[in-house]
């Protein structure tokens, strides 16, 4: 069609836009407590379209409910249709926890949710009540990945108690980004590995992806139990992974404010320095060395880094989506000898540049292109003509690739246009190594592909 | 109907509601009571009566979306040339964006298609406290400056509502100042029981914003509309291909593979078939009164039904030519048809199948099991109302609650100077003769087996209980449901996408339908969930109501 490019610089519109909203994330979160059920405090259409969204990537049954507004609780206020939904999903559901998030249309109302939750509490005169933590996440300010940490924090800040002052030695808590359920396995079997005890929140590794059942569950099993969240508050240390979380905002840091908890900080470990960061710092709290298994799989990984690299070297990459995501991508795709000549999120924290340039190799002198709270307009407008060899990220990119003729390597959410995002593995020794074959792989297909001859020797 | 015998007991089907709803709180059990109806049909082709387009009961986890999904998602989605922008926070425009899989097919690659791009004022804090009417003017202005469309459409989304942003009045301003038709449509998510009222609201702002703005008679005989078609998978293809070997002109299609001039252009039709009657209804309505184009229910799922729509096509039109290419085209499609059903038929027969989806499908794609030898023994629809389920004979005795008459009714006059009678009224009363009937629909329950069971709104529990009762071959829904029913070891259509799969539709479309059903019901995949060590598969707790 005409008009391929998008000219303007600068729009006030959001055309494509590169971050999904705030209660999708929330839910996500959710999904990482065992025995949860999601609610969403609005009008039915979001929770559906989000639920819609999350099943179209996880292909797993999700459940989010919904407090349902007409136009009079639209008017009124939604305080009886809160109670009604609750009430209802607690009957249904049995759950161990419901979780609340708001839609922009109870925000906008300005429903005083922590209100009429005591409501609840108080009509409930003593009944047994599941806990129930309420996140409020109006989209017209942050975006999925600011749900997702808000609804961590929530949970921890209204379940995480120490009960008796006592601190448990090496237990760590463990607050992963928005990792794919096949991550958070990995994760866990390296903590187990290195025979640390953990609390790890959230953690939808089996609820997100798990097998056929034999008997039918109203909520899928798997997940971090609530008295697990309340023992949070007594462990050891805290890592959280994240570049661009503002510190205070995120649980780690209102477990070290309230609790004294030390709070390690890392970014997405992806690519070997900052993995390599992750296991020197869990060599260091639980005092063993990194397990010879793992070590094993850090020198595949770097052997292929070396007969690997011919074909990468001087590679052009684009690389978008969530800040954390692209944070971790640019540190891995420099590692390999891929440029990332562009790189932009929707995300809003403001940090992006700052963050990119902390990683930047040593020798890496290449410019570093940051779009911050961008869209894919503004993505494509940045990335045409730039000779880009290949983008990365989710799958909303596919069409700039498509018009500019290259592979798109799909990570991170959401993938709904292939299998397997659920078992995409971002982090870690043995995430680089699968990053490394697909990243490589695409290459070499399009170099194959571009010989006319079918070579089938590269 | 196929058989008189009751498919399934009354008192078992009774037993299965009741036990359905004694885990309901007494209020909420009186209202699903009247949505779950055991089907009985008596010789006067009337069904029981059923409760449908109420209000889910919050916090039921339902599949139904919302009114601003109906309206931008569904009717106004596919229009290719149209650029849609919506006015409210990122979500509700992200999530409409490319989710349906409406097809649409580009004349010449420098054709017009902004299907592709999703438009949002994506309102922030500042706009919600101040308002976000300069932003959208703004953005109307941006989306003018680069691709100058035709027309340019805004949908309000909750918030937009509440905050009292006139998005009428930018409409007007911008189209005075752009030169464009610009319009809007207020269809808020809170605003309907369900995507249904977004249907209405879009059928309203096309008929008063398009329709009739372009008089040109385009050559071609047999000139008819397609309404609610949406061209998902290719469904919209295969039809034009038979109506265009028929000699059957389309001038609009409402609205797969549509373009605004269509639309424009839609009232020099002169026959209205519809297909989805819930989504469309409201346009061959109104067409009819102000110009005077009438209009017959049609359907192309289903190879039969295809041929049936066909002959009243031909019938209404009543000129021999035309039935004869009809007959031609039915005699050289279905031979293959027939030898493709025999095959499939004979692994398929005698098995079972339940759809709950949309406003007409869990009704049309009856007929293609049908075709299979394969029973339907329960279905039930996300969105629909009265007159679908039980046919158009009650529209008069549907109440109208406070939701639907939130959705203003256009009061349409005959536009006396295009008002064109298409049949006089010897012709009208000749295929009156004929058993020829205008305007027809009986719903899905006449057409069903006595002994089915048809529920409305159907929720995630009793979808659930409905699987373990019927343990039936195949469940038909859309995505939101496929792994649920998947988990429970049953195979799982979904007639909203079709799966990546389709054409659907026609003669090619059944073909598609028998194969991919044969496939998925006698898949071997089932078999092997049980691994050989896994005697006793562990019983793990599941959460029952009590
Ligand atoms: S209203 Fe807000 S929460 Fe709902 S879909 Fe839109 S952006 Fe998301
Ligand atoms: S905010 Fe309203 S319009 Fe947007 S998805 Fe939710 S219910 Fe629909």
């Amino acid at each position: 069609m005409k008009n391929t490019a998008l000219k303007k610089e600068h729009y006030e519109a959001t055309t494509n836009a590169c971050k999904l909203c705030t209660p999708l994330g929330a839910s996500l979160a959710f999904k990482g407590v065992r025995g949860a059920i999601s609610l969403m405090h609005g009008s039915q259409g979001c929770s559906t379209y989000i639920r819609r969204y999350l099943i179209s990537h996880f292909k797993e049954p999700i459940d989010i409910a919904s407090s349902n507004f007409s136009e009079d609780t639209a008017i009124f206020g939604g305080g009886a249709n809160l109670k009604k939904s609750v009430a209802n999903v607690i009957r249904q559901y049995k759950p161990e926890l419901v979780g609340i998030s708001t839609t922009c249309l109870s925000e906008t109302i300005g429903d005083d949710v922590p209100m009429i939750l005591n409501g609840i509490r108080h009509d409930a005169d003593g009944a047994p009540l599941p806990p129930i933590v309420h996140v409020s996440t109006p989209s017209y300010s942050g975006t999925h990945a600011d749900g997702y940490v808000g609804a961590v924090r929530a949970l921890v800040d209204a379940l995480s108690i120490r009960k008796n002052h006592e601190i448990e030695p090496s237990m760590v808590n463990i607050f992963p980004g928005m990792y794919s359920p096949a991550d958070l396995r990995y994760l866990k079997e390296i903590l187990e590995d290195f025979a640390i005890p953990y609390r790890m929140l959230p953690d939808y590794s089996e609820t997100l992806d798990g097998g056929p059942w034999t008997t039918y569950h109203k909520i899928p099993h798997g997940g971090t139990s609530v008295s697990e969240i309340a023992d949070m508050a007594s462990a050891q240390a805290s890592i959280e992974f994240g570049y661009v979380t503002r510190k205070g905002t995120t649980a780690a840091g209102l477990l070290s404010s309230r609790f004294n908890i030390p709070a390690y900080n890392l970014g997405m470990p992806a690519g070997v320095r900052a993995t390599d960061r992750l296991f020197d710092l869990l060599s260091e709290l639980s005092g063993n060395l990194i397990p010879d298994r793992h070590a094993r799989e850090r020198e595949r990984l770097l052997d292929s880094y070396v007969d690997g690299h011919k074909y990468l070297f001087g590679a052009k990459a684009v690389i978008y989506g969530e800040e954390d995501l692209v944070a971790g991508m640019f540190a891995f795709l420099t590692e390999i000898g891929i440029t990332p000549i562009l790189c932009a999120s929707g995300g809003t924290s403001g940090k992006l540049a700052e963050t990119l340039e902390s990683l930047r190799p040593e020798g890496y002198d290449e410019p570093i292109t940051v779009l911050q709270a961008a869209d894919f307009g503004q993505i494509e407008d940045a990335a045409l003509g730039t000779g880009a060899d290949m983008f990365v990220g989710n799958s909303k990119g596919y069409s700039i690739t498509r018009k500019m003729g290259i592979p798109l390597v799909r990570v991170g959410f959401p993938i709904h246009d292939r299998v397997g995002g659920p078992r995409i593995h971002h982090i870690g020794y043995r995430g680089c190594q699968e990053l490394f074959d697909r990243v490589t792989n695409a290459l070499l297909d399009v170099k194959q592909e571009a010989t006319g001859v079918g070579y089938s020797y590269m | 109907m196929e058989s008189s015998k009751p498919l399934y007991s009354g008192e078992s089907l009774e037993e299965l509601k009741q036990d359905i709803l004694k885990k309901y709180p007494t209020k909420v059990a009186r209202k699903r009571a009247k949505q779950i109806i055991i089907n009985t049909i008596d010789e006067k082709e009337k069904v029981p009566e059923i409760g449908a387009n109420a209000r889910t009961i919050p916090g039921i986890l339902t599949q139904r979306g919302c009114t601003y999904a109906g309206c931008k998602g569904v009717i106004l989605g596919p229009t290719r040339d149209l650029v849609n922008i919506v006015h409210g926070p990122i979500g509700c425009s992200f999530y409409a964006w490319l989710t349906r899989r409406n097809q649409t097919r580009l004349k010449t690659p420098d054709d017009e298609n902004y299907m592709t791009y999703c438009f949002s004022t994506d309102m922030q804090d500042s706009d919600i406290v101040f308002g976000g009417e300069g932003k959208l003017k703004t953005a109307v202005q941006e989306a003018y400056d680069l691709f100058k469309p035709k027309a340019i459409s805004i949908f309000s989304t909750c918030p937009v509502g509440l905050i009292g942003d006139d998005v009428h009045q930018v409409a007007r301003e911008m189209k005075a100042k752009l030169g464009i038709n610009v319009f809007a449509f207020s269809c808020e998510g809170y605003k309907g029981v369900s995507q249904s009222a977004g249907h209405h609201i879009a059928n309203n702002g096309i008929f008063k914003h398009v329709v009739g703005e372009d008089d040109t008679v385009q050559d071609g005989e047999y000139k008819i509309n397609l309404l609610g078609e949406y061209n998902i998978g290719g469904d919209g293809f295969e039809i034009d291909r038979i109506l265009s070997a028929c000699g059957i002109k389309v001038i609009s299609t409402y609205s797969g593979n549509s373009t605004y001039d269509q639309f424009a252009n839609s009232h020099t039709a002169d026959l209205n078939t519809v297909m989805c009657h819930r989504s469309i209804n409201y346009v061959a309505e109104m067409m009819e009164t102000k110009f005077g184009i009438p209009w017959i229910k049609i359907n192309f799922i289903g190879a039969k039904a295809t041929a049936k729509s066909l002959r009243k096509i031909a019938e209404y039109f009543g000129e021999q030519k035309l039935i004869d290419t009809v007959e031609e085209v039915i005699a050289k499609e279905m031979p293959e048809v027939e030898s493709a059903m025999a095959d499939a038929r004979s692994h398929c027969e005698g098995k079972t199948a339940m759809m709950f989806v949309g406003g007409s499908r869990a009704h049309h794609y009856q007929e293609l099991f049908n075709e299979l030898g394969m029973r339907t023994v329960s279905a039930g629809y996300e969105f629909a109302h009265r007159d679908d389920y039980e046919g158009r004979k009650v529209l008069p005795t549907i109440k109208v609650d406070a939701d639907s008459r939130n959705i203003e009714e256009l009061q349409i006059e005959k536009d006396s100077a295009r008002f064109r009678a298409r049949k006089t009224k010897e012709q009208l009363k000749t295929l009156a003769d004929k058993g020829f009937t205008f305007k027809d629909y009986k719903g899905m329950m006449p057409g069903m087996e006595q002994g089915s069971l048809v529920i409305d709104d159907i929720s995630h529990y009793e979808t659930e209980q409905l699987i373990e009762f019927f343990e039936p071959d195949v469940v038909c829904a859309g995505i939101k449901e496929k792994f649920v029913v998947q988990k429970s070891g049953v195979p799982m259509k979904q007639l909203h996408s079709y799966d990546s799969g389709g054409p659907y539709a026609g003669f090619r479309g059944a073909i598609n339908f028998y194969k991919e059903i044969d496939r998925m019901v006698n898949s071997r995949v089932w078999a092997y969930v049980k691994a050989p060590w896994q005697k006793n598969p562990e019983l793990s707790g599941s959460y029952a109501w009590e």
